[in-house]
Formats: structure tokens, sequence, C-alpha cells
């Protein structure tokens, strides 16, 4: 059974990606399983220097869900490239650098210095952190924004490049085609929806941002759909996320036209699910015969039957 | 995907016993023997207390006992609770028998201090759940041992006996007097240590709400006395991967840099967070 799937020119072992935001540096994670059995690894996003984020309170729970404003706390890129990667690499994870910039020139050298180091496999490039005003979204949000940003980091890199799009937007399957109408090796969506918690008995914000990105389980169907609507639009390769908690949920992105996916949250209610995922997805290869789980993306049957799933 | 035997530890905990203190607070007995034999006081589990998507995420829970069998080997752990909200209201009404997912030891514990040193311990409500482990460590040490603890009322003041039984010394006080000084933890702790002679070396262990801490960290570096507080923050993942859990600790440079209270703490150098 073959669970390895391609990104551009980047072959990983398996569809499986720990989302940006929610598995640290990767580090965090090695001494609690192996974490090159992941089919990659996504960063925190880092800048060129370090920032702080925003102060606490930094998540909020909501039902089936859950917001969150961090602000991109992290310790920058050079630091990365010398305190994490060497580690990363010991533990020959399949690295992928997320980008993040303020500035189209910081986007630029930022990815740079990626591309400089040794030891790492793509680079998804954060254009739709939801939680910070300059930057980011700018790009994210603006069909000529995204494109220009990813032309001039394509200028500086042969890594596999992955635009991480917002689902904050009419159409993001437009997003998609202007990424990969600028060089894009893939997409990466959805990241968080632009959210709001607040508390009646004190009329606060739960959030110390005010608002914050929403993901779980909650948002699972919008992304489902938003991956679904990319598929068609583009030619590259689409790695889909959003609320996937189990296999059946993994597969349902790659049925609707995923090459791989990505899991965020659920890695912190089950640092542990991985393994559980490939088990469900190899189970469900094995049931419906499916050799290449390649094989298996984008292949949705658009011809509903109520008597299919209406007792279910 | 292999995972190495390293920590932590993830169980579907069996429920050995749900004891009631009051109609707010708990004691949740659960059958996590290697979770229990590898946490050191001060440590945490993340508890999911429900199965469903809604609540979603675990909460973070202090090792309240570690339970052991007549042979002395740690059988399971049990957990303080106080129900504020839709997950500690799921901790309070669980069932013998029923399973909740466990994962730890998780944080970094308590510097258990050695004689002559003495050991006070500041607890404020459910603040005590970190103490009944730190106080057995330290009187195994033969290490003299004080708790400070304070509640709303004395039916809030909870194992009092535990705590007499192991020979710590308590200095009670309530929100409205039923038993103890009247008060604020803080009041007799303050007094204490001014008359506490400075050539005696001393430890303040603290938990509890965040103005409590803020006051117990500043009246011991007022005295001079080294200080560790356990804080409590909302927290994601218990492991290091959300951020969310952050203390604003103070740096070289006058500045200020965000920990995660995870992995760096909960137990945390009080004189170093920037108390707001």
């Amino acid at each position: 059974m073959d669970l390895s799937v391609q990104i551009g020119a980047l072959t990983l072992k398996n569809p499986l990606i720990a989302a940006s935001g929610c598995f640290g540096y990767g580090v965090e994670y090695a001494d609690a399983f192996d974490i090159s059995t992941l089919g990659g690894v996504a960063t925190k996003g880092l800048f060129l220097s370090e920032r702080e984020g925003h102060p606490p309170p930094r998540i909020v729970e909501t039902p089936a869900g859950m917001l969150n404003a961090i602000g991109l706390q992290g310790i920058g890129v050079h630091r990365f490239v010398d305190e994490k990667l060497p580690e990363l690499r010991a533990r020959n994870a399949t690295v992928i650098v997320n980008v993040c910039g303020t500035s189209l020139d910081e986007y630029v050298e930022v990815s740079r210095v990626v591309s400089d180091a040794e030891g790492i496999a793509a680079i998804e490039l954060n254009i739709s952190c939801p939680n910070i005003k300059e930057g980011g979204i700018q790009f994210g949000c603006s069909l000529t924004g995204t494109f220009e940003v990813v032309s001039a980091v394509r200028k500086v890199t042969t890594l596999p490049l992955i635009p991480k799009l917002t689902p904050n937007v009419t159409d993001v399957a437009s997003f998609a085609r202007a990424a990969e109408d600028a060089g894009a090796d893939a997409v990466s969506l959805v990241n968080t929806f632009l959210a709001m918690v607040i508390d009646v008995e004190t009329r606060r914000p739960k959030l110390s941002n005010i608002v914050g990105g929403l993901s779980g389980p909650a948002i699972r169907p919008i992304a489902v759909r938003m991956v679904y609507e990319c598929r068609q639009m583009v030619k590259i390769p689409v790695i889909g996320m959003g609320g996937i908690a189990d296999a059946r949920d993994a597969l349902e992105f790659v049925i609707a036209g995923a090459t791989a996916v990505q899991v965020g949250t659920a890695n912190f209610v089950d640092p542990f699910i991985w393994p559980k995922l490939l088990a469900g997805i190899t189970e469900y290869m094995q049931r419906h015969h499916v050799g290449r789980i390649g094989d298996l993306v984008g292949t949705v049957d658009t011809r509903a039957r109520e008597q299919e799933w209406i007792s279910s | 995907m292999q995972y190495t035997a390293a920590m932590p530890i993830d169980v579907a905990a069996e429920v050995i016993e749900n004891r009631p203190l009051s109609t707010d607070y708990n004691v949740l007995a659960l059958n996590a023997p290697a979770i229990a034999a590898a946490a050191a006081p001060g440590q945490f589990v993340m508890i999911k207390a429900g199965r469903s998507h809604d609540p979603l995420l675990r909460r973070p829970f202090s090792v309240f006992e570690v339970l052991r069998d007549h042979a002395g080997a740690a059988t399971g752990l049990s957990i303080l609770n106080k129900r504020i909200g839709v997950s500690t209201n799921l901790v309070y009404a669980a069932q013998r028998g029923q399973r909740i997912d466990c994962l730890g030891p998780l944080g970094r514990p308590f510097t258990i201090v050695d004689r002559p040193t003495d050991a006070w311990m500041v607890a404020g409500g459910v603040g005590l759940a970190p103490f009944a482990a730190l106080a057995e460590a330290l009187c195994a040490r033969g290490v003299p041992a004080t708790l400070f603890y304070g509640a709303r009322s004395r039916a809030e003041l909870f194992h009092l006996d535990y705590f007499r039984d192991l020979g710590v010394e308590l200095v009670l006080t309530t929100e409205d007097g039923s038993l103890g000084e009247r008060g604020r933890i803080v009041v007799p702790l303050d007094r204490r240590l001014g008359a506490h002679p400075p050539s005696s070396a001393l430890m303040v262990y603290a938990c509890g709400p965040e103005g409590m801490l803020a006051a117990t960290a500043r009246t011991a570096t007022l005295h001079g006395r080294p200080c560790q507080v356990s804080v409590e923050r909302v927290m994601g993942c218990g492991l290091g991967g959300c951020y969310s859990c952050v203390v604003p600790m103070r740096n070289e440079h006058g500045g200020f840099h965000h920990v995660r209270s995870c992995l760096a703490g909960p137990v945390l150098p009080g004189d170093q967070i920037l108390w707001d």
C-alpha cells in the first residue's frame, strides 16, 4: 500500500502534516514520539526577528472549536536555523518552514534564509494569519497581493513553495489560482476563520486581541467545501486542513481534492493522534481496495444519495 | 509509527472514586499508575472531561495525591477540582468506572528543599492542589513545613487532617472569619515572614488566584525570601505546541519574554514574573 504523496518535487512519506502554529517547532514533540513518521512538520510561523506575540488570554474554547490570537510569537528565522533545525534534521523530520512577513521584502528575506539552510523540505508562505495587523493578511486578502508575494518569493527559492490561504475571502479558489499563476507548487488551506467571543457577564472579549481565528471540528464542512472548490480551479496540489479529528475527517478532505492534509487543533487534544490517523486511513484503503492514497484524491462522486446516510 | 517510551503518557484512566468535598469541590481519583509513579510534586496532567467535541480541549490539573498500595507502589492519582465551567462540571459529575483521558505528567515541578531550610506553602482556594504531594515529599525529607491556607469559608478548607497527620503546621484564614483569621492569607504570611530569623533559610511555595500569587511573590521578595509559584493559565495542549499559556517573565534587558507555562512552568520563580 502506497501512502506517499507528491507536492511539487517533494515526496512525503504519507499525507499527514502537523499544522503550523499547532506543533511548536516540532522539537517539543520529538521526545514524545518519532516525528520522522509524519509526512511533514510545518513549523510555527517565522519572521526575520523574534516576536513576543499578543498578551494572554490567547485562546478560548467554543462549541467544537477554539479561537486563537497568539500573535505569531516566535524566535525568528535565524534562531530557528541555529537552534531548532539541527535537532529536526537529527530526528529526520520532513521540515516545512512557515514563512511570515510584515512586508514583501521580509517574506523574500526570510525565504532566502530558509533556502540557504540545509535540510528544509518546503516553504509554506503564511499570507493568511488573521491575528496581526501588519503584513500577512494584506497579501492574502488581495489577488494582486497574493500574486506579487508569491512571485517575489518564487524568484529566490527553488524549494517547493506552498502559499497558505485564508478562508476570510469571498472566493478562495480565485486566490489558489493567483498563487498557481505566480508559480506556487501547491496551496494549503484553510487558515482560521476570523471570529469573536464575548463574556456577556463582563461584556469583555475573551481574547486580548478582541478577535481571533476559529479552528477545530466546527469549521470542517466549510474547509472541505473550500478544498473542493480549489481542486476544481487549479492543477497544483491542494493541502487541506480545518477541523480534522480522525481518519474519516482526513479522508473526507482527500476525497474532496486534498493531496495531503494538515492536523492542528486535534493534536492539542490528542498528541498521539498520528498513528491512529494512519491506521484509520490504511484500514479504509484496504477495505476500498485503494492501492495508492493518490488514487483517492479528488474522487468525490457528486451524486448525493439520501438513502445512503439517512439513518446514520 | 512507534512512540518512544519517553514522557508523557496518555491513558484512558478509569475513575476509581469521585469524592465530593462540597457543592463546588470534589476529588477525582484516577487509575493511572504509570503517570502517578512518574509524577513529581507541582507537575500536572491534562484531563479530557468528556468524550465528544464539546468541550473540545483538555484542562490542566495539578496532581493532587499520588495514591499508593500497601507496599507503597503508585496505583493512581487524584485531582482537586472546583466547578467553574463546562469541563469542571463534567469532572465534578464523573461516575466511578467511567474512563477519562489523562495525559501526563507534564511541566516543571517544584524544587524541593532540604533541611535545614524551612518550607512554607501558601494556598488559596483550589490552589491547595499541588501541596498534598509537596507536603508529603517535604515531610519525607524531614523538612519543617507550614501550610498557609486561605479560602472563602470554613466549609472550603479541605484536607486539614491530611496535613496535620503529616506534621505540617497550619495557618488558616477565611474571608468570612468562620475558621482561622479573617481576611487574606498574605496577611499572616507577611507577619510571619517579618518575624522569621534572617539567619534561618526559608523557601516559599505558592499556588492560588493571581492576585494572591502576586502578593505572595511581592512580600516574599521584600523579605528577601525565594518564592516558587505555580501559575494557572488558559492552556491548549500542555506540551508547548500552542503557545497559549504564556507568562511574561523579566529578561536581562529590562523588558519581558513570554514563556510557556506548560514547559517552563507551571512552577516559576515568583520574583521574575511581570505581575500586572
